[in-house]
Formats: structure tokens, C-alpha cells, sequence
């Protein structure tokens, strides 16, 4: 049955194949772990995409934001007595402990994120730095925290903390869709509803978008443009503390210093593919990017190929549509 | 702002609040650790002794050695850096040989000198270099890592200095040439086939899932396992890359396929957290790997899905000899013989028999060493031409109760 089902390209090299049926038999198992993975890669996406809107800055220190909350994550949980094996906890306790660390996670992730604009972006923009010395700063910043956290914790991984063993809630027809993949995709979603309703609804959103659009009038129209920059920041790094708990429960042992990187450039890439500075294309971006990279490794045969597949199909969707999916609309009016 | 973090935070509190309370009544059940897996898992059981040749040859040798008193030999390997840890097993094994050896023969105190090279391919020439510009030595125990084996074996050569690496593994080091180079276990290339041969053989597996990661050791280390284990594996294969965390689809794979085996060629980085996917996911089979994740930080990352796990090693669990791990702490520092310890002991025993043989320069002793046939405490020492053993020995170990134990010799 595989080797029938294995089609090899006529001729073609022996390292590129297609596994058609795996593909077929796989796709929903792939597609419900994917979008369970693009939600964690949407969420560590919005923090770039906002910056972006807001400053026309891509925040590259943001997947350390990211992996300082997952620190947060790591040490609230180890002090809660998370460790090696499920802890038998009641449902209400247990979800008492991952709020909180939840809640930790967020602060400190904020707080990294206020801190860095602080103290990294702010100066520069004072003085009207050119966008290029930005991004150099926004590098910087990224490796000077990854060895600080490296100077400190070395360069292993933290002790695994696991949260709970995931239990199959649905089953159909033998697709099974666990709590752990349920609990990340619908907190994901519902967090990123809120921050779009908070943005298109709210005062301060209304503020953020003024500033997006045009800063100059904005602020002679009375936006308080630093405030703005701040709530960005803030925003992006609460929704990085969030992924962080998300990413700890499926990667129990990913907390490690250089343990963002990755998954910041595939959040990065999402943002793009989405249209950076947009919201909705941010959240579209990462469960597109979650779901082919798993497609593509099954069609192609191993895992080697996710980021291949990934970013194949994020160039070849930009050629068509080189601001994104949805296009750069944080700044447009129509939002 | 505040408003704004408020928001936030009460948004995914309720989340996981809703979510959780949906499967409320599945999710009790979590705390049973142990829950999987132990239903299928075979039954190796520990082994907690390990037989000695009866004639293994003692650093002491007969008590009635005289050398001259500068003989000296040489220890080079990472003592300080982040892999520094194997380099002082090694060390504390080759010191704990030395002290004996000189206990037991007032007239030939033979010195043991250490060189740090950090593990680094980049340093290590250097520290070689510096080796063998030292006339007095006469030998070598070294270096530790194949990278920088692979770097400094042509300075040994140049110099004509013999000496005995206690683990680096790469097959390609003895393909060089080098007449100075000696392996005291077994290399890559042996270790596949026992793998091949424990997970069909011990492990009763009809069906292996082979993942390999994008190293040259696992590359390597997943060929030659194929190879032996043939239509076991044939359908079931994936890859991943160094720094890869999420493995859901190598994750579907394996569960599709139902293997009662999963083989890992690389190391515990990856192989930890793909180990606990699977068994997260429900996969109910063992887990293999090599000695690249035969380490306790497999168990700290992979927690309590470790419980499946099984390697498969060239090293010999050297903590197993009571009164070698006895002598062992007198030296350590109270610590017991790690990976590569009894290796690095039965290293300088070589060594320190050919000074004892009134051998006095490097020439002669690595004409010893060349012809040497003789019984260690980790296995028999008899070279071929390239300076690989005769004969090796690959080790099984699994995970029990959090801890590595030793399940006895597998090929």
C-alpha cells in the first residue's frame, strides 16, 4: 500500500518525493495541531504587527519579550510544585495555577516590552534617528538579551513543567481534538478578538489608530503620542506573556535562553504573510503558517521540510500580494 | 493602559476558565502519572553488576617498576566550558589509574599532566602543540570529542606520540592514517547495528519508527541502524531539524504507523521534547536513543514521558564495579564515575603497563600499544591496523524511576 501510494517523480531526484496518501490520512490530525501552533505563532505575531502599524518598526527583541515570559512562566509554575508529571490537581486549582502564571507571564513579558521601548527605541527616536539604525538597535537588543539570559540560566533548557495530560474531548471519526489544543486555539482566539475590539472600539484604540495613520496630526489633534507608543508595547508583550504559557503547555521543556528565536521568526513571518500592521492578518497569518508547514512535512515525507514549504508559500503569496493577505490596514482608514 | 491590561487578563482567565471546565470531567484524571505506556512496555530488567575479566590488568602491575622520574603522561581534553563534564570523568579515571599505579611502585612515580582545551576544535592545536613539545611525555589519554580529535591527530602523529581517546566516536578518525591514534571503545559505526539488534532482539519490536535530526552523528548513526534493521523500518521515517520544538507531524506520523519502537539518532535537545509529544499524543511504545541522549537532561526535559525511554551506548556504566567506584570518589571528590570514567582508567592502565615494561620513550611505547592484547576492566584491548578495537561492546540503559540504570550488554 505505501510504496503504490508513493508517488516518486518520474526522473526527479531521489530526495524529493510526495507521499500523497499520508498526506490525505494525516490532514486533519496536522491541520488541528497546526492551527493549535499557528494560534501561539499569532498571538507572539501581534506584538510585531502593532509596532509595525504604530511605528513602522520591526521589533525584532520582540520574540525575547516573548521568551522572557516564558521564564516568567517556567518559575511560576516550578514555585507552584509543577514539575516532571501531570500534577492530580482539581480543575479549579489547576486552572487557578496556569491564570496566574498566566497573569506573571504577562507582566513580565509587558514589562520587558515597556522597558525595552524605553530604553532601546525611545532615545533613538528623540533624537530622529534614521529607521536604520532601528532595526540595528532592535538586533542588538535581541542578542543582548538571549546572553544575559544565557549568562544567567547557561545553555540548556529549563526542567520540563508539565501542566496537564491532554484528554481527547471530541472524536471524530477518528480525528481526536484534545483539551490541550482546545484550551490554546479558543484562548488565542478570544484574546485576539478582544484586542481588536479594544483597538477598533475604544478610545485609547481610536488613539492608537490615529497615530498609525498619521502621528503629526494625531497629536495635534491631542493624542498623546508617547502614551500610545507605550500601550503598543504594552499590548504586544501581554500577548507574548499569554503565548508563553501556551507554548510552555505544548513545549514543557522549551523555556531556554535562545528558545524565541525560531518561533519569533516564523511570528514575524506570520505577521507578513497576514499583512504586517494588521490585526485580522496577523491571527490569519499564523494558523496559515502553523497549518502548511505540518501539510508540507507530510506531503514531502519528514519534518525538514516544514520551514521549506513555509516560506515558499509565504513568497509566493506576497508576489501576488506583496502587503500580505490582507493587507497594511492598522494604518488605513477603512478599519 | 490599565484598562487595556485589564481587559486582557480577564479575557484569558475566562478563556481557560471555559475551555478547561469543557472536558472538566476528563481532565481529573491527569494526575495518575504513569498512566501510559507502562501497559505495553517490555520487560528489560535492570542489571547491577558487571562482569570483570578475570585477568584484567590492574594499573599497579607487579609493585617492582622503575622508571626515571620525569616519565610523565598526558591528559588533554575540555576540563572547563559547557561540555567540561566528560573531560573530568575521564581525568579523575586516568588520575585514579596514575595514583595506584604509583602506590603500589615506590621506584617509578609516573606524573600525570593536564591540558584544558576546552573541547574546542578552534584551541585545541594549540594546547596539542604544546604537548608534544614536552619531551618528558611520553603518552596520552585523549582527546575526549571527535571534533577536536579530528583537529589535533596529525600534530600527535607528527610528533609520534601515542595516545588513546576514551570516547570520540567518529567513525572517520581512524581513516587518517595516524599511527599515534587509538580508540578504547567502540565507534559509530557499531553502535547502529546494536541499536538495530537490541530494538529487534531484547525490545521484541516487529515495527521501528527511525528519526533522525540533521547532524552528522545522527545522519551517520540512522544509516547504519537502517541498514540493520531493513523492512522493520522501511515505512515509517521522518527528519528533523536541530532547534525544532514542535514535531506534530512527525508526532501523526508515528502514531499512524503504530510502531512498538521509535529510534532517535541525535541528541537529547530534540529527543526530549519529541519524546514527551509522543507520549502525550497516546503513543504507547518504547523509545530509543543513542549516547548522544543517554544523558540525565533527557529525563529533566521529556519529564515523566522519559519512562519509555531506552540508549544504547559504546560507554560502560563504570559506576557498576564497586571498588572502582569506591577508589573513584577518593579522587572525584566524592562524585561517582560518570560516562567515560572507567574508559579513561583502563586508558592510562595501558599506558602506565608500557612504563612498567622499562619502556622510556614514545617510540617504544607506541609500538606497545600497537601490539597490545590484553584484557581491561571495560572490555579487551586489541587494536587493528587503523586503531580501532578488535572487538566492542555497545551497553543498554534504560530510564527507571528517573534515574539511568544499566540493562546489560546488547552487541
Amino acid at each position: 500500500m505505501p510504496v503504490i501510494s508513493t508517488i516518486v517523480l518520474a526522473q526527479g531526484p531521489d530526495w524529493i518525493k510526495f507521499d500523497i496518501a499520508a498526506f490525505v490520512s494525516q490532514f486533519w490530525n496536522n491541520t488541528i495541531d497546526g492551527l493549535a501552533y499557528g494560534a501561539i505563532y499569532a498571538l507572539v505575531a501581534m506584538g510585531y504587527t502593532m509596532v509595525y502599524g504604530v511605528l513602522q518598526l520591526i521589533n525584532f527583541a520582540h520574540s525575547e519579550v516573548f521568551i522572557v515570559g516564558a521564564y516568567a512562566v517556567f518559575f511560576t509554575l516550578a514555585a507552584l510544585g509543577f514539575g516532571p508529571s501531570a500534577p492530580g490537581l482539581s480543575l479549579p486549582a489547576l486552572v487557578g495555577d496556569l491564570v496566574l502564571a498566566m497573569l506573571v507571564a504577562m507582566l513580565a513579558a509587558g514589562l520587558m516590552a515597556v522597558l525595552l521601548e524605553r530604553v532601546a527605541y525611545r532615545p533613538l527616536r528623540r533624537r530622529n534617528a534614521p529607521r536604520l539604525a532601528f532595526l540595528i538597535t532592535a538586533i542588538g537588543a535581541s542578542f543582548a538579551i538571549q546572553y544575559a539570559l544565557f549568562a544567567w540560566r547557561g545553555a540548556n533548557p529549563e526542567p520540563a513543567v508539565i501542566m496537564f495530560r491532554p484528554q481527547p474531548v471530541f472524536d471524530i471519526g477518528g480525528v481526536i481534538i484534545d483539551s490541550q489544543q482546545i484550551t490554546i486555539f479558543v484562548a488565542a482566539i478570544i484574546l485576539m478578538i478582544i484586542v481588536d475590539q479594544f483597538v477598533n472600539r475604544t478610545r485609547l484604540g481610536r488613539g492608537l489608530r490615529a497615530v498609525a495613520q498619521d502621528p503629526d496630526t494625531a497629536t495635534l489633534m491631542g493624542v498623546n503620542k508617547e502614551r500610545v507608543i507605550v500601550l503598543t508595547f504594552l499590548i504586544g508583550g501581554i500577548l507574548a506573556g499569554a503565548a508563553a504559557l501556551f507554548y510552555v503547555m505544548k513545549v514543557p521543556a522549551g523555556v531556554q535562553f535562545n528558545g524565541g528565536f525560531i518561533l519569533g521568526i516564523k511570528a514575524f513571518a506570520a505577521a507578513v504573510l497576514g499583512g504586517i500592521g494588521n490585526i485580522r492578518g496577523a491571527l490569519l497569518g499564523g494558523l496559515l503558517l502553523g497549518v502548511i508547514g505540518n501539510y508540507g512535512a507530510t506531503l514531502f515525507g519528514n519534518a525538514q521540510w516544514i520551514d521549506v514549504v513555509a516560506f515558499v508559500v509565504l513568497v509566493a503569496i506576497l508576489m501576488v500580494r506583496p502587503t500580505g493577505i490582507l493587507g497594511e490596514s492598522l494604518g488605513r482608514a477603512r478599519v | 493602559m490599565a484598562r487595556a491590561r485589564r481587559i486582557a487578563v480577564i479575557a484569558g482567565a475566562a478563556a481557560l476558565a471555559v475551555v478547561l471546565a469543557g472536558c472538566a470531567a476528563n481532565t481529573s484524571s491527569s494526575g495518575d502519572s504513569g498512566s501510559g505506556g507502562s501497559a505495553t512496555k517490555v520487560d528489560v530488567p535492570e542489571v547491577t553488576n558487571l562482569p570483570v575479566p578475570p585477568n584484567a590488568v590492574k594499573p599497579a602491575g607487579n609493585g617492582q617498576a622503575t622508571c626515571a622520574a620525569t616519565t610523565t603522561i598526558a591528559f588533554a581534553g575540555a576540563l572547563s566550558g559547557a561540555n567540561a563534564q566528560l573531560g573530568i570523568n575521564i581525568l579523575n579515571g586516568a588520575q585514579l589509574a596514575v595514583n595506584q599505579h604509583n602506590a603500589a611502585n615506590a621506584n617509578c612515580q609516573v606524573q600525570l599532566k593536564k591540558f584544558d582545551t576546552e573541547g574546542d576544535p578552534g584551541k585545541a592545536p594549540g594546547i596539542v602543540t604544546q604537548v608534544v613539545s614536552e619531551t618528558d611525555i611520553i603518552g596520552g589519554i585523549g582527546l575526549p570529542f571527535s571534533g577536536e580529535s579530528k583537529a589535533t591527530g596529525a600534530i600527535f602523529e607528527q610528533a609520534g606520540l601515542v595516545h588513546l581517546t576514551p570516547s570520540a566516536t567518529n567513525p572517520t578518525l581512524t581513516q587518517n592514517g595516524w599511527t599515534t591514534f587509538f580508540r578504547a571503545l567502540g565507534n559509530d559505526n557499531v553502535q547502529g547495528p546494536a541499536a538495530a539488534k537490541f530494538l529487534t532482539g531484547k525490545l521484541g519490536a516487529k515495527k521501528v519508527c527511525v528519526i533522525q535530526d540533521d547532524s552528522d552523528y545522527g545522519i551517520g548513526l540512522a544509516k547504519t541502524t537502517n541498514d540493520a534493521l531493513g523492512a522493520v523500518a522501511a515505512d515509517c521515517q521522518d527528519k528533523i531539524t536541530t532547534g525544532q520544538k514542535d514535531f506534530s507531524s512527525v508526532v501523526n506520523k508515528v502514531i499512524a504507523a503504530k510502531p512498538d519502537a521509535v529510534f532517535y539518532a541525535g541528541y537529547y535537545a530534540e529527543g526530549a521534547p519529541l519524546d514527551q509529544q509522543l507520549v502525550t499524543k497516546g503513543y504507547q511504545g518504547v523509545f530509543v536513543g543513542p549516547d548522544g541522549v543517554k544523558d540525565d537532561k533527557f529525563i529533566q526535559q521529556a519529564g515523566d514521558a522519559s519512562n519509555n525511554a531506552f540508549f544504547t551506548c559504546p560507554c560502560v556504566p563504570g559506576e557498576l564495579l564497586p571498588e572502582f567506584a569506591d577508589a573513584y570518589k577518593g579522587v572525584s571528590g566524592g562524585q561517582a564515575p560518570g560516562t567515560y570514567s572507567l574508559e579513561g582508567y583502563d586508558s592510562a592502565t595501558i599506558l602506565l603497563a608500557g612504563i612498567d615494561s622499562g619502556i622510556k620513550d614514545r617510540a617504544a611505547l607506541k609500538d606497545f600499544v600497537k601490539n597490545y592484547d590484553k584484557d581491561g576492566f571495560s572490555k579487551h584491548f586489541k587494536w587493528d591496523g587503523t586503531g580501532e578495537l578488535a572487538a566492542t561492546t555497545v551497553y543498554g540503559y534504560k530510564v527507571q524511576a528517573g534515574k539511568i540504570v544499566y540493562v546489560g550488554t546488547i552487541g
